[in-house]
């Protein structure tokens, strides 16, 4: 092996590989840099970011699920200010690549200020806008559940900042494909899903909910063939590049997200079991390609038709 | 952090729910005691995070009680069967603050990590007093082990079945301490907090995504500020801690 090429292009930015661990799963890198060099990602989407700090919600906040995992953290963060002044350049310590930076609001003006903020930060290379998060009220989701209501994200935020705007979408919509259409239409440079899907566990012993904010987001190799089946019907209705994510866990994943449509592969909850698991998927992706019969991945993006 | 393979030496039970493993592997990144392992199981999606109870080199014992299909799985396994394990996890208890007569309160499940503690602090010459705290005479385990280190020990049980009647904290004012040290439920936490005399360190515990700070799943809230139990605890000072359930 070791003649393939793991090389893609995302908006214009050339990834090492596509593998990027995802929002809120990976902090803002340094704790994981303690365990390996983070610059084998392609890149890495940090910590979801809003205009002010944020606690979230009660603990607990973690569910286990057969093949996945519920969380309904809500957000936690320093604020952008605090992630601009000491979050940014720890991070810029540990980790040389273009970063994705991931941002959250409760109305349109939050989005574009936090937006606004990190366009002026030299090492964020995408800003991924979550209209998707399922955990907090009047903000996240609701965004994202309805065509106007993201495509006006999209159109603010794409007003106060030249570097691309991948728009992140939630899975918890009846129809992802008009979502995913409107943001487009109002100028987004890509597109990434699925975000978790809403989910709840009841303890038996108590019979109340296991997490405190009743319900939370699902994520896990459990959730993998709903994603697939949408990044699938993303991917084919809109002309920008598409980041696939939901329970991606090997190399295998990956490839097969790619096949889907996906331009680049976030790698969420597995991180969470095993921290080396990102390292792994980008250090076994060569045999994979090579079991497969694939010369550079940028040649199978949207393989299946 | 480290993550590696561990083998299963022994895995016997101590009471009719509560289980002591020995497990052989690199134990290097543990640095103190109050530190806890996350441990995969197969079928299981996330990790179990297990307090340690006491290491050396080469061995780490945890005991844990068999609550779920985790500690169900735990149970089942025999000498020989191997484990993948993250150590090094959680701040761990500071030593150094104790004073010349430390007390070290442990309520059911809480009373591992205190084992280890107990033995460094005897170790560096002081005077260890030990209250460990039952339901019932049947649930008690590690007594001896705690007599063997040279600890003055006492029992309490709820129903009155052995030792001191009552819970751990009825047993506190007869006790002359320089600070506490303590791991156990929520409720008997809050109880030490309030009748503590002095200056102590607890042990709390929170449901876990990841154990290594990665996730925000355990997050609380603290006069200093905002921190993770898996990281920046599961010991919090007593000035630092704020109730909030």
């Amino acid at each position: 092996m070791g003649e393939v090429n793991t090389k893609v292009t995302l908006c214009g930015i050339t990834l090492d590989n596509p593998v990027i661990p995802a929002s809120g799963t990976f902090g803002y890198g340094y704790e994981f840099a303690e365990l390996y060099d983070i610059n084998c990602l392609g890149s890495f989407s940090f910590k979801g970011t809003t205009k002010d700090p944020r606690f979230g919600n009660p603990t607990p906040r973690i569910a286990e699920c057969t093949a996945g995992m519920i969380n309904a953290v809500g957000l936690q963060n320093p604020g952008v200010e605090k992630v601009i002044s000491e979050e940014l350049p720890r991070l810029a310590k540990c980790f040389h690549k273009p970063v994705m930076a991931n941002v959250s609001g409760f109305s349109v003006e939050d989005y574009a200020y936090t937006c606004e903020r990190l366009d002026k930060e030299a090492q964020v290379g995408w800003l991924e806008v979550n209209v998707s998060c399922p955990n907090v009220h009047g903000g996240g989701m609701s965004f994202g559940t309805l065509p106007e209501a993201a495509a006006e994200v999209t159109a603010a935020v794409k007003r106060v900042t030249t570097k691309p705007v991948i728009i992140k979408l939630s899975p918890n919509v009846t129809d992802i494909v008009s979502i995913a259409k409107a943001c487009e239409a109002a100028g987004a440079d890509g597109i990434s899903l699925i975000n978790t899907m809403l989910g709840m566990r009841i303890d038996l012993r108590t019979r109340k909910p296991v997490i405190a904010n009743t319900m939370g987001g699902f994520s896990g190799s459990a959730i993998f063939p709903v994603a697939v089946r949408m990044v699938y019907q993303v991917a084919h209705a809109v002309k920008i590049p598409v980041v696939g994510m939901g329970g991606v866990s090997t190399a295998e994943d990956v490839i097969e997200m790619m096949l889907a449509g996906a331009t680049a592969v976030e790698v969420g909850a597995a991180n969470l079991v095993d921290p080396f698991a990102s390292k792994k998927i980008v250090e076994d992706l060569p045999r994979v390609m090579t079991k497969y019969k694939i010369n550079a991945l940028s040649e199978i993006i949207g393989g299946v038709k | 952090m480290k993550q590696g393979i561990f083998k299963i030496i022994s895995n016997v039970a101590l009471t009719d729910s509560v289980m002591k493993m020995v497990m052989a592997g690199d134990t290097s990144a543990i640095t103190a005691a109050g530190q806890f392992l996350n441990i995969k199981l197969s079928g299981l999606f996330l990790r179990r995070p297990i307090s340690i109870c006491d290491y050396d080199e080469k061995t780490v014992t945890i005991l844990y009680k068999v609550v779920g299909k985790g500690t169900e799985a735990m149970r089942e396994m025999v000498a020989g069967d191997e484990l993948d394990v993250l150590t090094g996890l959680g701040n761990g208890y500071d030593p150094t603050l104790s004073g010349e007569r430390p007390l070290l309160l442990g309520g059911g499940v809480g009373v591992p990590p205190l084992y280890r503690l107990a033995k460094d602090l005897v170790a560096s010459g002081k005077s260890v007093s030990v209250v460990l705290g039952f339901n019932t005479k049947d649930e008690i385990f590690y007594e001896a082990e705690f007599r063997a280190l040279g600890a003055d020990v006492t029992v309490t049980t709820v129903d009155g079945s052995y030792g001191t009647k009552g819970f751990v904290t009825d047993a506190m004012a007869a006790i002359d301490y320089t600070y506490f040290y303590t791991c156990g439920p929520e409720p008997m936490l809050k109880a030490i907090y309030r009748v503590a005399k002095t200056s102590g360190q607890l042990s709390f515990e929170e449901r876990m995504g990841c154990g290594f700070g990665a996730c925000m799943g355990c997050s609380c809230k603290t006069v200093t500020g905002n921190k993770r139990i898996c990281k920046e605890g599961p010991v919090l000072v007593k000035e630092d801690i704020i109730w909030e359930k």
